[in-house]
């Protein structure tokens, strides 16, 4: 059993690959957040007068609020006085095309597989790379308008779409819905807007790439996505940042909006970085996504893949209004050496006749906690509505801890609620199966594990799965990275 | 024997073996050759699956003296994968499920794990899929098996068949069956039996098989019976062996021990 574990211990403790910094003259606001913070992001971004009311209004809410205690997250309170909260890379003028990005954010976005040059960059998806506080380029902007699609930084709809941005911003995670909520209410400067028109099932992946090199600054982006009657979009988010021996706070909200029989695919890699095998660094990843199928007949489908991060919290939730609408929740969760994660989901029912789906695979190695928080809800009104969930935990060595707590509530006897969960250990008997029929040790944990996690992989977009399995190997074993 | 010049395909000199400081082999001595077919019987705790599993490489036993020489070469060293590319295959008495694997998935990577071992390039999937087909018809198993995830949802018969199916997709010279046989009806035993002889035809592959029952002997007729007791083998003779067990039971062997 020592030298399986051992063999097990080796593949998990790989460097992780992500882990430069990118030298760059930024323009960064002095760290602390008060409302004169406020006033200069409000003034470096060009923001109309609403936004001023939207943040202060935040901020007021923030001031009052505590960081939640309630995950099985252990973790020493961050000062928020010392975080930097704007910092931008300085650029001369405004880019003429996506070949005038500064030399050394584009090699940044090369080295990390997202390619923003012309002629490299992924043929079937659009990207827009965030760096820090602000958006760098987003591709393929012009042809996705001709399909009446806007897919743009978020600053830049402040002011282009306040029409849009005043109907939807903060309509499904209000500003004051949690303690990180209205951090990011208060202090958000980038992230993706998306908005699909009628009927239009949208030509491309759209993606979004963050990127955090700063080592004082917290990330705080924030995406909206609407999708309007009838419509579908498939949309991916990636995330790295270098590897400082100081822990960066990201807290994000993500909003998303499907109207009747609109459909939102939305995506996961996340792939901050973890901290060392001391639990050293790290990212602390304080996140708020939430979607809203407010037509009948719509759907909302958030698939992630989390192995990054020293500190996960996050729970993307569906709030079934819409008679007949659905949410469905496909999540892989793996943690090693000291990481935490308290993540799953929340489904709340509430027109009749919805449906959910959960599934979460958790794999937890090395000194990490991977805890499963789920809530079912189904109110009075979602008569006939349906829940299935399955949890499954998968623990490698004595000292990896998973957890699941499942939460229900169902105030109708029409419902049906389902749930399945399971705990077990990478098992010396599999192993042993595998390596007998010649198959290498790092070989056969890939092979398990990517196993364990198929159905959860099956619904990522075919042009990342495959980048997923890679992820997973660069995590887990030597041959790569 | 009559292979006087040859070397033993496997040969086992005073195996000691334990596990969490329990002795369970304690000084194994057994010499197999090409072509050869060895059953090794005896009652329950007697230590025949542990040997299985220590031949194989179990990282849960620990060699404790003596050797295991595979074509004259030393192999308690090696990993089991090693082992396995050595061409020493080990059919479990409980094969083992691996969910969200399909099984054509699982049975092209260790072919491809044992090509990649001969320095051979790995074969494709259209390719790999005629040879599976030819392997199927041997082991009477549907071509719809291949789809399912390996082992998992199989029935008793099912398991004990893919893990034949292997041992001839990967062509290894020794094979190693512990209890093949439990589980199995009368037919399925018969099938799956004649299987196995047709694997031995050309004699150039050899087989220990690991029963309880003298019933799977009639089917494969081996050239020794081994009968172990208490971590030893204390009896060896030819197949009218099993007889006498079948009649007498383990019991009159033991005072051969004191």
């Amino acid at each position: 059993m020592n030298e399986t574990n051992a063999t097990l211990q080796q593949l998990v403790n790989q460097p992780y690959k992500y882990g430069f910094s990118t030298d760059i003259e930024t323009e960064t606001l002095p760290p602390g957040l008060n409302e004169n913070i406020i006033r200069n992001i409000i003034k470096k971004n060009n923001e109309p007068d609403y936004m001023f009311h939207f943040r202060t209004g935040a901020l007021k809410k923030w001031r009052k609020m505590k960081s939640p205690g309630w995950a099985k997250l252990d973790f020493l309170e961050m000062d928020y006085q010392k975080i930097v909260y704007y910092s931008a890379p300085k650029t001369k003028k405004t880019l003429a095309n996506l070949d005038e990005v500064d030399p050394e954010i584009r090699d940044t976005f090369d080295k990390l597989g997202i390619s923003l040059n012309e002629q490299k960059r992924l043929s079937n998806v659009a990207v827009d790379a965030v760096f820090d506080s602000i958006s760098i380029a987003t591709t393929f902007k012009e042809e996705l308008e001709k399909y009446g699609v806007i897919f743009c930084p978020i600053s830049e709809a402040i002011k282009v779409y306040p029409h849009l941005i005043k109907q939807f911003l903060g309509t499904v995670v209000p500003s004051g819905d949690n303690f990180f909520a209205a951090l990011n209410s208060a202090v958000f400067t980038d992230g993706s807007f998306c908005y699909i028109p009628k009927n239009l099932k949208c030509p491309l992946e759209l993606s979004t790439y963050f990127r955090i090199n700063n080592k004082e600054a917290g990330q705080f982006e924030r995406t909206l996505i609407v999708a309007e009657e009838g419509s579908y979009v498939s949309y991916l988010e990636g995330c790295t940042a270098p590897q400082y021996d100081t822990n960066q706070l990201h807290a994000a909200i993500v909003e998303l909006i499907a109207l009747k029989n609109a459909e939102i695919k939305y995506s996961t890699v996340q792939n901050w970085y973890a901290g060392d095998k001391n639990g050293i660094g790290g990212i602390y990843n304080f996140v708020t996504k939430r979607g809203l199928c407010i037509g009948e007949n719509s759907k909302i489908s958030w698939t992630q893949v989390e192995t990054g991060s020293a500190i996960t919290w996050k729970y993307p939730s569906c709030v079934l209004i819409g008679n007949k609408s659905q949410g469905e929740f496909y999540s892989v969760a793996l943690t090693t050496n000291m990481q935490q994660a308290d993540t799953g989901t929340k489904m709340i029912h509430v027109g009749s006749n919805t449906k959910s789906q959960i599934i979460s695979k958790g794999i937890s190695g090395g000194f990490s906690k991977n805890s499963y928080r789920g809530l079912v809800k189904i109110g009075t009104k979602a008569l006939n509505s349906r829940n299935f969930s399955q949890c499954d935990s998968l623990l490698f060595g004595a000292d990896a801890q998973a957890n699941t707590f499942p939460y229900i509530q169902v105030q109708n006897s029409t419902s049906k609620i389902e749930h399945e969960a399971s705990t077990s250990k990478v098992g010396e008997e599999q192993l042993f199966y595998l390596l007998q029929r010649g198959i290498n040790a790092e070989d056969a944990v890939t092979l398990i594990l990517t196993g364990f996690c198929k159905v959860v992989f099956d619904e990522l977009p075919i042009e990342f799965a495959s980048e997923v399995e890679h992820l997973l190997r660069i995590k887990l074993e030597g041959s790569v990275g | 024997m009559s292979q006087n010049n040859k070397v033993p395909l496997l040969e086992i000199k005073n195996l000691h073996a334990s596990i969490d400081d329990n002795k369970i082999l304690k000084g194994v001595n057994l010499s197999i050759f090409e072509g050869e077919i060895h059953a090794i019987m005896g009652t329950n705790g007697s230590g025949k699956s542990t040997l299985s599993k220590v031949i194989a490489g179990h990282p849960s036993y620990e060699v404790t003296e003596g050797e295991i020489l595979f074509q004259g070469e030393n192999i308690c060293e090696l990993d089991p994968d090693l082992r396995s590319h050595l061409g020493l295959f080990l059919a479990f008495q409980y094969p083992v499920e691996i969910a969200g694997v399909d099984n054509q998935e699982f049975l092209q990577a260790i072919y491809n794990a044992k090509q990649v071992s001969m320095n051979l390039p790995k074969v494709n999937p259209l390719f790999f899929y005629e040879l599976l087909r030819e392997k199927l018809k041997m082991v009477k198993l549907d071509e719809s098996f291949i789809s399912r995830n390996v082992n998992e949802g199989f029935s008793g018969g099912e398991k004990k068949r893919n893990e034949i199916l292997q041992f001839a997709l990967l062509d290894s010279k020794l094979g190693i069956l512990d209890e093949t046989d439990s589980g199995l009806d009368i037919d399925a035993l018969k099938s799956i039996s004649e299987t196995i002889n047709t694997l031995m035809e050309n004699k150039s592959k050899s087989v220990i098989l690991i029963t309880h029952y003298k019933r799977l002997l009639e089917y494969i007729r081996p050239d020794f019976i081994h009968v172990m007791q208490d971590g030893q083998i204390i009896k060896t003779g030819d197949a009218s062996l099993a007889n006498l067990l079948e009649e007498k039971g383990y019991d009159w062997l033991k005072p051969v021990m004191n």
